[in-house]
């Protein structure tokens, strides 16, 4: 293999696995430590800065960087992140981090944005070009801000309070919102003197069963899914029926049935298609339905609402089972059992949900494929009008709220470049910096000891509290002293091993301390062999191999990153110092420059 | 610096036939210098003991005094272990293996401990023909004493102090051969891939296995003028031949050219393969192995392999006749077989 670039931005980058996991790239193990020295504010900001939400995500992201958490391999459990990034949210001091939001801009560029949707995706491009000067004037249907995290997260999940407070800070930094307001043409909002428009609308539309046979006859006591929820926030909907059946198996049929258990719902069923492990639903999140008394019943097909006088009293199912085909591909097939009967009061269903444009003409430019999506640029979000960005769930369909700000921080670059006329498929480049944490002979910077505790548990709130009060969070957030023996878990990934071959004596000495035998020196040969050819044989092919320049014996280094702890031991067995430790910080580069931890 | 080690492995890590990995056999964190060539004879030994499938509690690992014989604690942390007073490591294991003749005894030393105040010591028990393994750990200086030069130090030859040493140096290696030892064999602690195949075949050997592993002291002796730095020994080292050690389960299927190979069984039936660079040397041939070390450093070169085996003299518990079981395994009939036992024993005195 030919040596290995470390230059590159990705590289590193992908080493540390959490952040190249998150789509907004937060740089993860910085934040960790700075909430275990106890600085709130600055992990705050960090997050902030890259996310946008911390509060919000810190109880509510899909957190695809916990599963990618080097800790998961070499032992259970991942670190807390998510949970951690919630304790530099609730143990900041709000009026020093509200200081170091950045202002309201009062001399303005001469550039106006409309922005329709007040969602996370929405508010981040907002939040990235009020700095530097555009006037943006959003759009919303709601009365409030915070589109489906306010409308489709129970605040049992997530607290109004939280919620308010993040989406004031950018109310605050001078975009001009008109609430209440359905967008109906946006043929009309191009013939006003927009510069730009961003679409960050959502996926408003959630599936319905139309052709079940009892559809229209029940249709009182059978709700959709997401709409049920807003209205629950809303306030418009207050209590259920005492036997609820929720149609879906992912976080939306979560949402609904533990929200049904606190309307009024004694009696309370999940009934999904697909098989138990392969619902769409976080495990999370499952779990803490199953904890509320909610039985999740699998593999069953819904074929029909059945009425008595008038009135729904229950659902038929089919029983199914799913097989696999060769390339996995499920399909799920009757057993050929009798139907299955389940009484019920009311129905809701989370079956998925769908974009929807009809407020979107046709004849403005804007061509969408043969699923009724916008045709985009996937670096530039820009659609085939130029003037027209979308971004969030409306871009590419359902999502997650991490995704629908990393794709406002792209789309508010897009939007910054075409309006100062420049070309917006030229992205900047990332921000890095890699520095020595070399303190002493033998000294770090860091806390290079690898501790052996186990994931801790977040404490909930006491069950029947819970479920008497739609308002009151179930999960308490760790106290700080839990935080920061789960922030000592972190294996500070971002300190990097970086090896230096012209100083290196062949001593063998890191390979001998290395405790998970990450490093060899082989003679060198094309990847596959030279995987195979390690002291444990590098299997997993998404890791990289690290590979030095040819050494004085003619064999090179290689160091598979997959389970190297970032404990230092190889460099500080080093007697020439050809290993350093060195902090990598990977920036996701904004619109503008917000502001300095 | 760090005193713990993590206590994380690669979960992929491979396990032996006693089910144990190579975690199974490690020690405490090493507290020598950065760099030591120490730490690779111990993580050599470590690997060694691992793929022969030794079951730690069955290993007694003695040592002197000096930096090498710090090493013990550094590998094998569930094995039986005595650090020894300065060059009496020879006697402390032999006294051992006289009373339990069923354990495996890995001596290490060092070139003070063995070749100045323990020379005599090593001389005897290679005389005896111990059944152990003696490793020495050669840095041709005194590494806990601010790296004084040793007596295995080469003329000319200049540590960080950089004065060369005038004396001629004890090979020891050459001395182990005329004083009768059965399995000798030169090393390099940079070179594991000829280091652990000789550990595991001198573990097998029943009798005195000795191995001289050259072990640069990064502190004091790995200077451009020194001789038993990692450069002057990478450059200058010759090898005997690339050998396998093949334990007794497993069939030979590599395919050497004939007249440079030559097997050897070992008494407890596994095998060594020796592919020779040199077709006249002679593995089993005390003279061969002597002229050979010889000639090489003649060339100023370093011999390393193996040099020598002779894998069927009596061990010291043949030549004396004891007791074929540990001494703990005597019951008290053994001890005391009675009046009948002790009446043929007179009458034989009559």
């Amino acid at each position: 293999m030919k040596p290995t670039d470390i230059h590159h931005p990705e590289y590193f980058h992908k080493v540390v696995d959490c952040q190249y996991a998150c789509p907004a790239h937060t740089p993860v193990p910085e934040y960790i430590r700075l909430i275990a020295q106890g600085r709130y504010d600055d992990a705050y900001m960090i997050n902030w800065e890259s996310n946008v939400f911390p509060g919000v995500l810190g109880r509510t992201c899909d957190r695809p960087c916990e599963p990618a958490c080097r800790r998961g391999r070499v032992e259970e459990e991942p670190v807390a992140i998510c949970r951690l990034k919630r304790v530099a949210a609730d143990n900041k001091v709000k009026e020093d981090v509200a200081k170091r939001i950045p202002p309201k801009v009062a001399k303005k560029n001469g550039k106006k944005v409309a922005l329709i949707g007040a969602g996370p995706a929405s508010l981040t491009v907002a939040r990235d070009l009020a700095p530097l000067g555009y006037k943006l004037h959003i759009f919303d249907a709601q009365s409030k801000g915070g589109g489906f995290m306010r409308s489709q997260i129970p605040s049992f999940r997530l607290p109004e309070e939280v919620l308010d407070e993040e989406i004031g800070y950018i109310l605050g930094m001078g975009p001009v919102v008109q609430f209440d307001t359905y967008v109906d043409s946006l043929k009309e909002l191009l013939e006003k003197d927009y510069d730009a428009v961003f679409v960050g609308s959502g996926a408003p539309r959630g599936r319905d069963l139309k052709n079940l046979p009892g559809r229209q006859e029940a249709d009182a006591n059978i709700h959709i899914g997401i709409d049920w929820l807003a209205s629950v926030a809303f306030e418009h909907t207050a209590k259920i029926g005492k036997k609820v059946i929720v149609l879906g198996g992912g976080n939306t049929a979560m949402d609904c049935c533990r929200t049904a258990r606190r309307l009024g719902g004694d009696d309370v069923k999940v009934i999904v298609r697909s098989p138990f492990a392969d619902m769409k639903a976080s495990p999370w999140e499952k779990e803490d339905a199953i904890n509320e008394d909610i039985p999740i019943i699998d593999n069953h097909t819904p074929k029909e609402f059945v009425i008595e006088d008038g009135k729904l009293v229950g659902m038929r199912f089919e029983k199914v089972k799913a097989e696999y085909d060769e390339n996995g591909r499920r399909s799920l097939v009757p057993t050929g059992e009798d139907l299955v009967f389940y009484p019920c009061d009311e129905v809701l269903m989370a079956i998925g949900q769908e974009n929807a444009f009809p407020w979107v003409e046709r004849d403005i430019g804007i061509v969408f494929d043969k699923w009724g999506m916008p045709v985009l640029n996937k670096d530039t979000f820009q659609s085939s009008n130029p003037k027209v960005f979308f971004g969030g769930d409306a871009a590419f369909g359902p999502e997650n709220i991490i995704t629908a700000v990393a794709h406002g921080h792209q789309a508010a670059i897009s939007i910054d470049l075409f309006c100062r006329g420049e070309d917006p498929q030229k992205r900047p480049a990332p921000g890095v910096t890699l520095i020595s944490q070399k303190m002493g002979v033998h000294e770090w910077s860091y806390d290079n000891q690898v501790d052996d505790d186990r994931r801790y548990k977040v404490p909930h709130a006491e069950k029947t509290l819970a479920l008497s009060d739609r308002k009151l969070e179930v999960e308490l957030g760790f106290d700080v002293a839990t935080a920061f023996r789960e922030a000592e878990r972190c294996l500070n990934c971002d300190v990097q091993t970086v090896f230096f071959d012209a100083r290196c004596i062949e001593c063998d000495a890191c390979v001998d301390i290395c405790p998970t035998d990450c490093i060899n020196f082989v003679d060198n040969a094309d990847e596959e062999n030279l995987r195979k050819s390690l002291k444990v044989p590098a299997r997993q092919k998404d890791q990289d191999l690290y590979v030095s320049d040819t050494l004085k014996t003619g064999r090179v280094m290689v160091k598979d990153e997959n389970v190297c702890l970032h404990c230092g031991l190889c460099a500080e067995r080093c007697p020439t110092s050809a290993w350093d430790m060195q902090k990598f910080l990977y920036e996701v580069t904004k619109a503008a420059p917000l502001c300095n931890v | 610096m760090s005193y713990i080690r993590p206590n994380f492995r690669h979960p992929e890590l491979a396990t032996n036939e006693l089910g144990y990995s190579r975690r199974d056999y490690e020690g405490s964190l090493s507290t020598l210098c950065a760099g030591c060539g120490h730490d690779s004879i111990s993580a050599a030994i470590i690997q060694a003991c691992f793929e022969n499938a030794v079951p730690p509690h069955k290993v007694a690992k003695i040592s002197g005094i000096g930096c090498s014989s710090k090493t013990p604690t550094y590998f094998l942390n569930k094995s039986h272990g005595f650090n020894s007073v300065h060059g009496r490591m020879p006697s402390v294991a032999t006294g051992a293996n006289l009373a339990n003749r069923d354990m495996i005894y890995i001596g290490v030393s060092g070139d003070g401990d063995s070749a100045s105040i323990g020379f005599g010591q090593f001389a005897h028990v290679t005389r005896r023909n111990l059944n152990m393994l003696y490793i020495v750990e050669n840095n041709g200086c005194y590494g806990l004493t601010k790296g004084q030069d040793s007596a295995t130090a080469d003329v000319g030859s200049a540590s960080k102090k950089g004065v060369p040493n005038p004396y001629e140096p004890i090979d020891l290696c050459t001395t182990a051969l005329q004083m009768g030892a059965t399995f000798v064999a030169r090393s390099f602690s940079g070179d594991k891939a000829q280091l652990v195949p000789l550990i595991k075949a001198a573990i097998a050997h029943r009798g005195f296995a000795f191995i001289d592993v050259i072990s640069p002291c990064v502190t004091f002796n790995n200077t451009a003028k020194s001789t038993k730095g990692y450069e002057f020994i990478r450059d200058h080292m010759a090898a005997t031949g690339k050998m396998d050690f093949v334990p007794v389960r497993q069939e030979i299927t590599a395919d050497y050219t004939p007249g440079f190979t030559q097997e050897i069984t070992l008494h407890d039936g596994s095998v060594i393969h020796l592919y020779k660079q040199d077709a006249k040397l002679l593995a089993t041939d005390r003279d061969s192995a002597l002229r050979a070390v010889q000639e090489h450093k003649a060339r100023g070169e370093v011999l390393t392999g193996l040099l020598y085996i002779e894998p069927d003299d009596p061990d010291f518990h043949e030549i004396q006749a004891t007791v074929k079981k540990p001494l703990r395994d005597l019951d008290a009939s053994d001890l005391c077989p009675g009046q009948r036992a002790l009446e043929a024993i007179n009458s034989n005195l009559r």
